[in-house]
């Protein structure tokens, strides 16, 4: 990743694994991964690491501390079992 | 997803004192903003305090709010500020007060360049591999790990999560951008271990 080049891609990868980048934008960063191996292996393990966050399961709100929150409020006459 | 004018009907009960409306507000709300605390705080307790200080100062601040944002991302931007307060108080290291950021300065180049995508399925979906995946949003740094978590793990638009974090949307990008190049770094030290370790 040592070329302008590089450096070029570098700031403009987010934009261009979102969809973002201009079309003119798309074609020259995809002719720099043709002859850039460092790049494309950046590019693969960066569109992988944003993949890997989406499919993470997503933390709950423990029962307890459900309860210890609606009795804080003062709202514990509203709690209802979690269907 | 929650219409704009549920929640605003929501907003004028909880205004006339209604507490049924308070507690529909906080069944609605209180998984995400559990989340985002979490993953802000580190621990559950810590997380848990957020939280109930985030509702608490929500509702008796509801006359101020003005519905430029939707609800949630109010609640969000409560929540960070929270934490943030917390943070400052019990961690004081972690939180960085400069504001400077220009697209690409001091972006750091990547050095992990094994490509590790190719491994088996079961690699990435182990608890061990999730572990790693949440600790290294953990060790980002502060102002890093608000961008991410809202706008990636909780999939706030760029516009919300500029408006939660009251930044603009270029330092959104920018943050994002360096946040998950930080991520893939940390885990490809992880993955390509791995990978070595079953070739």
């Amino acid at each position: 990743m040592g070329t302008a080049q590089c450096q070029h891609l570098l700031e403009n990868m987010s934009a261009y694994l979102d969809g973002e980048a201009s079309a003119e934008l798309c074609a020259e960063i995809e002719r720099h991964l043709d002859g850039c191996d460092d790049c494309r292996v950046v590019v693969d393990t960066l569109r992988k690491t944003i993949t890997l966050y989406h499919e993470l399961p997503q933390p709950e709100l423990p029962p307890a501390a459900r309860l210890r929150l609606y009795k804080s409020l003062d709202l514990s006459e509203f709690l209802n079992p979690k269907s | 997803m929650v219409s704009e004018d549920t929640d605003r009907t929501l907003i004028e009960r909880i205004r006339h004192g209604d507490k049924s409306a308070c507690a529909e507000c906080v069944e609605r709300h209180s998984p995400g903003v559990y989340r985002v605390a979490l993953r802000l705080m580190g621990n559950e307790a810590e997380a848990e305090d957020v939280v109930q200080e985030t509702f608490l100062s929500a509702f008796k601040a509801i006359d101020a709010f003005e519905g430029r944002s939707g609800l949630a991302t109010w609640l969000y931007r409560i929540a960070h500020n929270a934490a943030l307060m917390r943070l400052r108080r019990v961690r004081p290291d972690q939180v960085s007060v400069d504001d400077e950021e220009v697209f690409g300065e001091g972006m750091a180049v990547p050095s992990q360049m094994h490509d590790w995508c190719c491994l088996p399925e079961r690699d990435f979906e182990s608890s061990e591999a999730r572990a790693e995946l949440e600790r290294a949003v953990r060790e980002l740094p502060e102002k890093l790990r608000a961008v991410f978590v809202m706008r990636e793990l909780e999939g706030l638009s760029t516009e919300e999560t500029a408006e939660a974090l009251d930044v603009s949307i270029d330092v959104v990008k920018v943050r994002l951008h360096r946040a998950r190049l930080q991520l893939r770094e940390r885990l490809s030290s992880y993955f390509t271990e791995l990978a070595q370790a079953e070739a």
